[in-house]
């Protein structure tokens, strides 16, 4: 398969605003929801339980990592089985984990480590019964911190997994 | 997309002077402990045209920073010059060197011929023996090219009085960067080692990282989010035309680097959450795993005779530096100080790795030998990593990135001794460079 149909193929089954561009983060506010042309029939509001805007602000979109660790909090697993329950309700999402670590330890190793938690998570909501084809995991290593300082109190906000949800299923 | 192509031909002059070899006083012995640096005079190379004095003026420049650069060397500056160099085949006042205490002293002569090359002679002088250091030398090249050849010339001086390899001649990919830290742009960009002829070799659409030179130079493997996913692309510099090189479904490539043969790629592949090392034929595209572990195996490079690779795990809890054949096997632990190992990249002497270590909050580049012994720090700062070596293995290359939410990333150089640490220029940031070997 040439790269630009890969290309293509990836962006239909992401929101528009993954499309124009593809690096694009999750900023913690909701607006690639808001800015991503939602189909119109789909409310993005955070009272509607099966919108996506729900899903990130009351369901909960992510979950943190200790350092250097993907193993998953109690915590983090109430957060995780809210998300399950939301996807096995919203069948027509599909999602991407993005792995994520603090700026602490070099760019390769962050990588590795971002991988392995959002596969932490993803192994989660397929342990409770969410079909492994509508979940794509990617690493963004130490590339894309949402809080700047640093401090461990920021840093404990960028050691985290974000379940980003799509409004089309991934094949 | 080289903005430009340099025919450069190295002639070797017969001049009426004896040839004398690299005996006499004029001599730096790095490996020891140095040092005062060594006091010489650049004067602008002479030329009869206006163009060509120009040229001799800024190749004088360009030779002066790359000795001052090293550290090793100082410049005399042309206000305390007794004699004025105005012919080069005039016969060389060594007293009046001598009297500024110019130990060496650089000539030049800058012509530019019918077809509009640049024509350069220079000669080398040990001032204090009154004699010459070496033979003259003619370079001919383009006019756009003007600074390779002066970097030739300030390599053939760095040579002859360290008794080095020379490394100036040569280039640097890296990720130029700007925005804010949780926004950052990156693109790949490729210079001069002293900054100069920068261009850029991609846009500021996705993610890049880490790109890797091959053994001859003309191509770049580097780590792009193109697809949405970190995978791994070969770039041919003089084009800047790229393709994916692993693109398996569901997995994550990255922290790739050639063999020695330019053939075969190392690198990381993520599946299932776990990152493993793997090799590939570019060719063919097969690839091979080397690695088959729950741990993290990651940031590989190859020996420069091709035989085995030191890598980065944390299979003992943390992570620290390994060592293992070329082909995979059993793999020897070499990092057994306090803190976290990474990063690993062997340096082209082959004796020495050169690595990041991150100890008590703190970020390190160091080196130490194969065998993991004698382990020397050679900076320390909030945040240092992803090393380098120069073409002859005597500088290393590294980011280094402020803290904070204005925290930016730049690029640094320091001395294998651990002195003569600089910032390297760039027009914004700078991250993961990686130095080229001399160019031809």
């Amino acid at each position: 398969m040439t790269y630009l149909s890969k290309t293509l193929l990836l962006c239909a089954g992401l929101a528009l605003a993954a499309c124009s561009n593809p690096d694009r983060f999750d900023d913690g506010t909701g607006a690639g929801f808001n800015n991503g042309g939602m189909n119109a029939g789909m409310a993005a509001s955070a009272s509607d339980p099966t919108s996506p805007l729900y899903f990130q602000q009351t369901i909960g979109d992510r979950v943190l990592f200790a350092v250097d660790q993907s193993t998953l909090s109690s915590e983090a697993q109430a957060v995780l089985d809210g998300q399950a329950q939301w996807l096995m309700t919203n069948t027509d999402y599909s999602a991407v984990i993005e792995g994520h670590a603090d700026e602490q330890g070099t760019r390769e190793y962050n990588l590795a480590l971002g991988a392995r938690r959002a596969n932490a998570v993803q192994e989660y909501l397929v342990s409770r019964g969410i079909a492994g084809n509508r979940l794509k995991v990617v690493s963004y290593g130490k590339e894309r911190p949402i809080e700047l300082c640093s401090n461990e109190a920021c840093y404990a906000k960028n050691r985290r997994a974000v379940t980003v949800i799509s409004a089309v299923p991934s094949s | 997309m080289m903005r430009y192509i340099l025919s450069l031909l190295t002639v070797l002059m017969l001049w009426s002077f004896p040839a004398t070899a690299q005996n006499g006083p004029l001599r730096i012995e790095i490996t020891e402990g140095v040092i005062e640096p060594l006091p010489f005079a650049a004067p602008d190379f002479v030329s009869d045209s206006t163009t060509g004095a120009e040229f001799g003026r800024r190749i004088a420049e360009v030779i002066a920073a790359d000795l001052t650069g090293t550290g090793l060397f100082r410049e005399i500056q042309p206000e305390a010059f007794i004699s004025r160099v105005t012919s080069f085949s005039s016969p060389v006042q060594y007293a009046d060197w001598k009297a500024i205490n110019a130990q060496a002293l650089v000539t030049g002569a800058v012509s530019v011929d019918a077809g509009g090359q640049l024509v350069v002679r220079f000669r080398l002088y040990d001032v204090f023996a009154g004699q010459e250091l070496g033979q003259g030398l003619q370079l001919v090249g383009t006019q756009d090219g003007w600074r390779r050849i002066a970097h030739k010339v300030a390599d053939q001086i760095y040579s002859r009085i360290t008794g080095e390899a020379p490394y100036f001649d040569s280039r640097v990919v890296y990720v130029a960067e700007t925005g804010p830290k949780d926004q950052r742009i990156k693109r790949l960009a490729i210079m001069d080692y002293d900054g100069a002829n920068v261009s850029y070799l991609t846009d500021s659409a996705s993610i890049v990282l880490a790109p890797r030179f091959s053994p001859d130079g003309r191509q770049v493997l580097y780590t792009s989010y193109e697809s949405g996913f970190p995978r791994i692309y070969v770039l041919q510099v003089g084009t800047a035309q790229r393709r994916v090189l692993e693109q398996q479904d569901g997995t994550m490539s990255f922290a790739p680097r050639f063999a020695p043969d330019g053939r075969r790629v190392v690198y990381s592949l993520s599946s299932g959450g776990n990152t493993d090392l793997y090799m590939m034929d570019i060719g063919s595209g097969t690839s091979t795993r080397l690695t088959n572990a729950p741990s993290i195996e990651t940031a590989p490079s190859f020996s420069p005779d091709g035989s085995r690779i030191v890598f980065e795990s944390d299979r003992s809890g943390s992570p620290q530096l390994y060592i293992m054949p070329a082909a995979g096997g059993e793999a020897q632990r070499i990092s057994f100080g306090q803190g976290r190992y990474g990063t690993p990249v062997w340096s082209p002497r082959g004796d020495l790795i050169a690595f990041t270590k991150q100890s008590k909050g703190r970020f390190h580049i160091g080196v130490m030998r194969t065998d993991g012994s004698e382990e020397r720090l050679l900076t320390a700062s909030f945040l240092d990593e992803g090393p380098t070596w120069s073409p002859n293995g005597r500088v290393i290359m590294f980011t280094r990135e402020t803290q904070g939410a204005q925290g930016s990333a730049s690029l640094y150089s320091v001395d294998i001794s651990g002195r003569n640490l600089r910032k390297v220029p760039t027009e914004a940031g700078g991250s993961d460079p990686s130095w080229s070997p001399l160019q031809d």
